[in-house]
């Protein structure tokens, strides 16, 4: 197809390099810079020269085993259990701190642990807060990418009918996709707050039931919190893509499934969702992209707290390099999540290859 | 029969609407509770967000949060930066960004491939992760402005504005849009003897409509929306945007009415502008959404 008539080196390169220099001196460049950077020890004000430390960044960002104890046993060799019954295990320090038997945990400390039979298995790592980073992206991003890529589809197949002012459901659904996710989330500060509004609304709805509670102040309801308010700010964007894959599926097909006798669900599965194989694979990638990137509920919501369960990758990469002016971690950490989407997104475009 | 079917098809019009409308106030109702609360004094406000009165006009109203706001925070300078910082990006962005993405569909050239995968990998690098490599850079590039030569780019507005101008959405939104025209066109102006400005500017930019609004409104909202950027690389207030104004009312005692205010001023004239122009809005976007 390389006709004569458009092959032109200079002016080909002309027309791209302004757009492709700025990229290639803000983007590519920093990226590569950040790779550089994450293998010294480079931070923001200090008296030392920086050095080359090779992988040590990656090594105290990763490093993770499981540590196995048994309980403590008395002279007789049975089980020492206290008042509750609970067997007594040794403190994990004891096996991270100054012991020269276990050289490989030194410096660790625990994350979680579970029980295999009367052993405890502890899962030690030297920077947990960075491990409860990266599974609370990869939570965000599990729960976050279907459920408001399905929400924003069923948003799209009801603003789909023709019905007077539609129109206006459909402007109001998008209006929190203008506005800052900065702003959404300050005001959302206060319909989680002890004394907010969905306490109320709940406690009014459960006839006085539900005991309020601060949503963002409590580690087991924090994160979801913020998915909850994510999915609110960004699904009407998602709606607006489907629906302009549901506007290219043609009517008659729609005609031809009425006249077949086809049920709703029918018709659904058989019409519309093939005809919008390509709007489901954009907003998957698309809303999976965004997910990863979580970062500003954060800083404005919870500052990665109460402890550490709402921290995300992009979020300790930040902290750290800026915040912390530990630029050489913070480095490691975004090239570590570069690496992740990358992946991931070459997973997804394995899954979702045209057969 | 008839009047049956007629009143049971008039009861589920009415279900519908009941649902979109439901829908419609989760939606809302944290916007229409800025807007009241920024007319109450913080007592009051405080006390509202426990009940239905958080989003009612009652109680004692006043403009007062906006007095105070804006003599705390120096809100048309900050106004002024955003508009001025937004504006300039992306009339700038569309420029670069369209002509690439005009070479990248129209141009047969050396490196042309290779340039394009290098720029579609950048989507999926998330700003963030660069902010702090890309602080260390700007604070020792070069500049030559009417001031003569100078190091760094902190508290400027350029600093604001260079990096944000090229993006590989921008440009990915009009390579798609470019490959559905017709290409004929094109050769056959280029056998008339027109050269590729003359096809950028009157050929093909005069059809691109669609994808140049769907680009300025992606890039305007960005851009408006700014935050972590101007809060590392701006100290000094007379180059604020209005996000980063946001940080003066956290200090000591929070002003959680001025907040509103504030919140409110930066806020609801993006939305009447986007309530305004909402049909264009989403219709843009519909349509250079999503091309197989």
């Amino acid at each position: 197809m390389a006709s004569k008539l458009t092959t032109s080196n200079r002016a080909g390169w002309a027309f791209a390099l302004p757009g492709f220099g700025l990229i290639a001196l803000f983007i590519v460049v920093p990226f590569f810079f950040a790779f550089y950077l994450s293998l010294t020890n480079q931070r923001l004000i200090s008296p030392n020269p920086t050095e080359f430390v090779g992988l040590e960044n990656y090594r105290n960002l990763l490093s993770i085993s499981v540590l196995s104890i048994e309980p403590e046993v008395d002279e007789t060799g049975a089980l020492i259990r206290d008042a509750d019954g609970n067997l007594a295990y040794p403190r994990v320090r004891t096996f991270t701190r100054d012991n020269p038997d276990y050289p490989q945990y030194a410096g660790m400390r625990e994350w979680f642990r579970w029980h295999s039979g009367d052993t405890a298995k502890v899962v030690v790592a030297t920077d947990v807060v960075f491990w409860k980073s990266l599974r609370n992206t990869l939570m965000f991003v599990l729960v976050v990418a279907p459920v408001q890529g399905a929400l924003a589809l069923g948003l799209a197949l009801l603003i789909n009918q023709k019905l007077r002012g539609i129109n206006i459901y459909r402007a109001i659904y998008f209006m929190p996709v203008v506005v800052s996710i900065v702003v959404v989330s300050l005001l959302w500060r206060f319909l989680y707050a002890e004394e907010g509004l969905l306490n109320s609304i709940l406690s009014a709805f459960s006839f006085g039931l539900f005991e309020g509670r601060d949503w963002l102040g409590d580690e087991n309801t924090a994160l979801g919190a913020i998915k909850a308010m994510s999915i609110w700010q960004a699904v009407g964007f998602h709606m607006v893509i489907w629906l302009s894959g549901l506007q290219t599926i043609s009517p008659t097909l729609y005609e031809a499934a009425s006249i077949e006798g086809a049920s709703k669900w029918q018709t659904f599965r058989y019409v519309t969702w093939p005809g919008l194989r390509n709007t489901a694979v954009l907003v998957l990638i698309v809303i999976t992209m965004q997910a990863f990137a979580l970062f500003a509920q954060i800083d404005v919501m919870t500052n990665g707290g109460p402890l550490d369960s709402t921290t995300t990758v992009v979020f300790q990469a930040v902290e750290r390099g800026y915040g912390k002016q530990d630029i050489s971690g913070g480095s490691a950490i975004s090239v570590i999540l570069f690496l992740l989407v990358l992946s991931i997104s070459l997973i997804q475009r394995y899954l979702t290859r045209e057969k | 029969m008839a009047a049956i079917t007629q009143d049971n098809h008039g009861l589920r019009l009415i279900m519908r609407y009941v649902v979109l409308t439901l829908i419609a106030i989760i939606f809302m109702f944290p916007l229409v509770f800025m807007v009241m609360s920024s007319f109450k004094p913080d007592l009051q406000l405080l006390r509202d967000t426990s009940s239905i009165r958080a989003f009612l006009p009652v109680g004692d109203l006043s403009f007062d949060n906006y007095r105070d706001a804006s003599s705390r925070v120096p809100i048309g300078t900050f106004v002024f930066n955003s508009v001025l910082v937004t504006g300039v990006t992306v009339l700038l962005s569309l420029l670069a960004c369209s002509l690439a993405a005009f070479s990248f569909v129209f141009l047969n050239w050396k490196g042309r491939d290779v340039l394009l995968s290098i720029i579609l990998a950048t989507l999926i690098v998330p700003f963030e992760t660069i902010a702090i490599p890309l602080l260390l850079l700007v604070s020792q590039m070069p500049w030559i402005g009417l001031e003569g030569f100078q190091v760094g780019w902190l508290n400027t507005y350029r600093v604001q504005i260079i990096p944000w101008i090229a993006d590989g959405l921008t440009i990915f939104l009009f390579v798609q849009y470019f490959k559905d025209l017709p290409r004929d066109l094109i050769e056959a102006s280029r056998v008339e003897g027109a050269s590729w400005l003359q096809i950028y500017l009157k050929v093909v930019m005069p059809l691109a409509g669609p994808v140049i609004a769907t680009a300025a409104i992606l890039k305007f909202l960005v851009m408006y929306n700014q935050y972590l950027w101007p809060l590392i690389v701006v100290q000094q207030e007379t180059y604020r945007p209005v996000m980063v104004g946001l940080q003066y009312f956290f200090q000591l005692n929070t002003a959680w009415g001025e907040i509103m205010a504030y919140l409110t001023i930066i806020t609801v004239p993006v939305l009447a502008f986007y309530l305004v122009l909402q049909r264009a809005f989403i219709a843009s976007i519909a349509s250079t959404g999503v091309k197989g």
